[in-house]
């Protein structure tokens, strides 16, 4: 966690080598292990409650995926392989320094000269930017406008003209990172001016995976939190005995609970095709955000003073919780997209 | 039936009712028929008017049922309770009394638990029985009585005893309701309906007989009784639509559903009627308040996963696997789905929601979601009681420090002064 990179690489090793779970929804033609997006959100509750420190998100869940949606035949033979084993890491660079998620506010432009694509412009809040071996970037076709004549590139992570800043961030759980791209050569990854479907895909899949993750963190705070409670004595009792804590913590259990059948049921949903998924995506990715960062501020009001320690655990849930709120769109905005995929 | 399989048990079911089912015969009639069979509740020991069925293969019996139109037994909400609770603890001479007229439906019976002073706490119960010769004398006040009104008896919670601690004290007693010393007078509710009633007590007698067990054993009894009214409480609102059909046996039929469903007319409303808040964002325009949507967003995404959680405890109950807490939470949650609901048709609704009745959206259906869903985080187990159980049962807190429990009743503080 307190490095640029972020992770301990042998924990990368394991995770990848030795338990395959940076191959899990991969295709098995790909190198990966062929299960679906249910499974893949297995992994991100889990890792979510562990509070892991590694590049999974960033590499599997929206690299990988946005390869497996968009990529050509040759192109995912090429570049799946890699990243299921855990020896690339790739990343997706798609918002920009406005923070925006939806395809039309891309600005970042492509340029095609000479059968050669360059890309000039800046992404922001790109997961693990800094350390990727392989960016999987959105932009534009210089006159293009809203969801018209957006395409997928992929470009190294060392690539000429690309700087990569690692970002201050409040969660130090995930390392973000702005890339600006001067003149950088990009190879186009799948159809020219055909990413918005692909993307929304994948989009789609990350908000599943993220809301699965969530609801991980916040499981693991209330059971540490009560744990805490039934432990921590004031007034010759527990304070897990009084009411007050008592229903607060089976509001949080109920929250909690309503969280997971929502992010349970979006990932059922993406893996059978379900038309209805990219409503059941913002519908999971809302419900699961406004659980989160409630049960965080539950779970440091239990602690009670130790709960604004740095010294205690709580704060790194917190802030887990709060970067998780925002990223991939805040709640707002995808109960607005819930209502317009729903014809309100 | 030596040993049971769907397909002995959909046979033994299908031949016995194209042997005897007959429309033409008159409710009472065709239910002691079927009562005498042992297929009007197969899950019901042998020895009273049942097979032994495993529940797991109720399912099949009822599909035999549907598939013929076939009327069952009287399912009547607090009637199935009473024989529920008489099934489990009752002598073979009440058995022999009440049970097979509540199958038929000639007896109604009602639940008289709760008290104008003990709600959440119904242990606390003040109601006094006194035994006199071959009878107990009745004292006191129920409330919150279901179709008490129609009803020929009642399960009663009395205390027989004030100088033991206050579990120990109660007894259960099955109380003639069509006598003078019972009065039953009806209770309005803040929505206008008077689905319950309040029931009074003045000297009223219950033959000594009619106790189920022995003095004290009241408690134990009722929570077999409020076991089964969770285990029921969905089952008797989703009570099928009797038929349209004109022979005699589904007139008598719907007759006795109109009296028996008439209390529950406004539950839909109580709920926060959910499935409507779209369709009236959209009559009214307000789809196009990004404040609106927002609210709107919200209730929906908090309805779809309540109703989803339900599924997952469902699923994990037919899988036969231990149920998570995702089984302890539909009732609290329905309280907040309702909250929610009532706030977002009331955005909806806007100044209209001051108007009530045919001068109201929807004939007065949005008037009645606005003044009904407080009933739901409040009836069968109020949210703070079930905040309790959630957190001493599912989240394993410990009980708050009771000082009620260890001393005669008498010397624990209660309402009645």
């Amino acid at each position: 966690m307190e490095t640029d990179i972020g992770y301990d690489a042998d924990v990368w090793r394991q995770m990848s080598r030795d338990l395959g779970l940076t191959a899990i929804h991969i295709p098995e033609s790909y190198g990966g292990q062929g299960f679906g997006v249910s499974e893949l959100a297995i992994a991100t509750e889990e890792m979510g409650r562990a509070l892991l420190c590694a590049p999974y998100f960033a590499s599997t869940v929206m690299g990988a995926t946005a390869i497996m949606k968009a990529g050509l035949e040759d192109q995912k033979q090429t570049l799946l392989p890699g990243i299921a084993a855990g020896e690339v890491i790739a990343t997706l660079a798609f918002t920009e320094e406005h923070g925006r998620w939806e395809a039309e506010a891309v600005a970042m432009t492509a340029t095609h000269e000479d059968g050669k694509y360059v890309l000039n412009g800046a992404k922001s809040f790109v997961l693990d930017g800094q350390s990727a071996d392989l960016v999987v970037v959105v932009a534009r076709r210089p006159d293009s406008k809203g969801t018209d004549g957006l395409s997928f590139f992929t470009v190294a992570g060392h690539a000429a003209g690309l700087e990569r800043v690692l970002l201050k961030s409040t969660d130090p759980t995930r390392k973000l990172a702005k890339l600006t791209f001067s003149n950088v050569e990009a190879v186009l990854l799948g159809e020219e001016d055909n990413a918005a479907g692909p993307l929304r895909d994948t989009l789609d899949i990350a908000a599943i995976c993220l809301a699965n993750e969530m609801v991980g963190g916040a499981e693991r705070l209330l059971e540490d939190a009560v744990a805490y409670a039934n432990m921590r004595v004031q007034f010759g009792r527990p304070i897990a005995s009084f009411q007050s804590l008592k229903h607060k913590a089976a509001d949080m259990l109920m929250e909690v609970e309503l969280a997971k059948s929502g992010a349970y049921y979006a990932a059922a949903a993406a893996d059978e095709g379900d038309e209805d998924v990219s409503a059941l995506a913002s519908l999971a990715k809302a419900s699961a955000a406004d659980t989160y960062m409630q049960t965080a501020i539950h779970a440091v009001q239990i602690h009670g003073g130790i709960g604004f320690t740095w010294e205690n655990d709580t704060h790194l849930w917190f802030k887990r919780a709060k970067s998780s709120e925002v990223f991939l769109g805040g709640s707002d905005y995808h109960r607005e997209r819930l209502m317009q995929e729903w014809d309100v | 039936m030596i040993e049971f399989n769907e397909e002995s048990v959909r046979g033994e079911v299908r031949a016995w009712l194209e042997a005897n089912w007959d429309p033409h015969l008159s409710l009472v009639a065709w239910r002691n028929l079927l009562v005498d069979s042992g297929w009007g509740v197969p899950n019901w020991p042998k020895a009273w008017y049942g097979h032994d069925l495993p529940l797991a293969l109720m399912p099949v019996v009822e599909e035999e049922f549907e598939q013929l139109g076939v009327v069952g037994v009287a399912r009547k909400g607090s009637s199935s309770l009473a024989a529920a609770t008489i099934l489990a603890h009752g002598s073979d001479a009440q058995k022999e009394k009440f049970l097979r007229r509540i199958l038929t439906g000639e007896d109604a019976w009602c639940q008289l638990f709760s008290e104008p002073g003990s709600g959440s706490d119904l242990a606390g119960a003040t109601t006094r029985a006194v035994l006199n010769g071959d009878h107990y004398v009745i004292n006191g006040q129920k409330v919150w009585n279901t179709s008490a009104h129609h009803a020929d008896y009642g399960i009663l919670l009395a205390r027989t005893n004030v100088d033991v601690p206050k579990h120990q004290g109660l007894s259960y007693f099955l109380i003639p309701m069509r006598q003078p010393g019972v009065e039953v007078r009806p209770l309005r509710q803040m929505n206008g309906h008077a689905s319950f009633n309040e029931v009074f007590f003045a000297d009223a007698q219950v033959p000594r007989e009619f106790m189920l067990e022995n003095e004290g054993d009241g408690w134990k009894i009722a929570t077999t009784t409020l076991m089964h009214e969770r285990r029921y409480a969905d089952s008797m609102r989703r009570e099928v639509k009797p038929s349209e059909r004109p022979e005699r046996i589904y007139r008598e039929e719907a007759e006795e559903a109109a009296i028996a469903l008439e209390p529950y007319t406004w539950y839909p409303q109580r709920a926060g009627r959910v499935d409507l808040v779209i369709e009236r964002a959209k009559a009214t325009g307000r789809n196009t308040d990004p404040v609106v949507r927002q609210e709107i967003a919200k209730l929906m995404s908090m309805a779809r996963c309540a109703e989803w959680t339900g599924r997952r405890a469902r699923v994990a109950q037919e899988q036969g696997r231990q149920p998570g807490p995702e089984g302890s939470l539909g009732k609290l949650a329905s309280s907040y789905v309702a909250r929610a609901a009532n706030r977002v048709h009331t955005m909806i609704t806007g100044t209209d929601a001051m108007l009530t009745g045919d001068d109201s959206p929807m004939d007065g259906v949005i008037a009645e979601i606005l003044v009904s869903t407080p009933a739901i985080s409040i009836a069968g187990g109020t949210d703070e009681i079930q905040k309790n159980i959630i957190s001493e049962r599912v989240l394993k807190m410990p009980k708050e420090t009771r000082i009620d429990t260890d001393v005669p009743f008498r010397d624990v503080l209660n309402n009645t002064g």
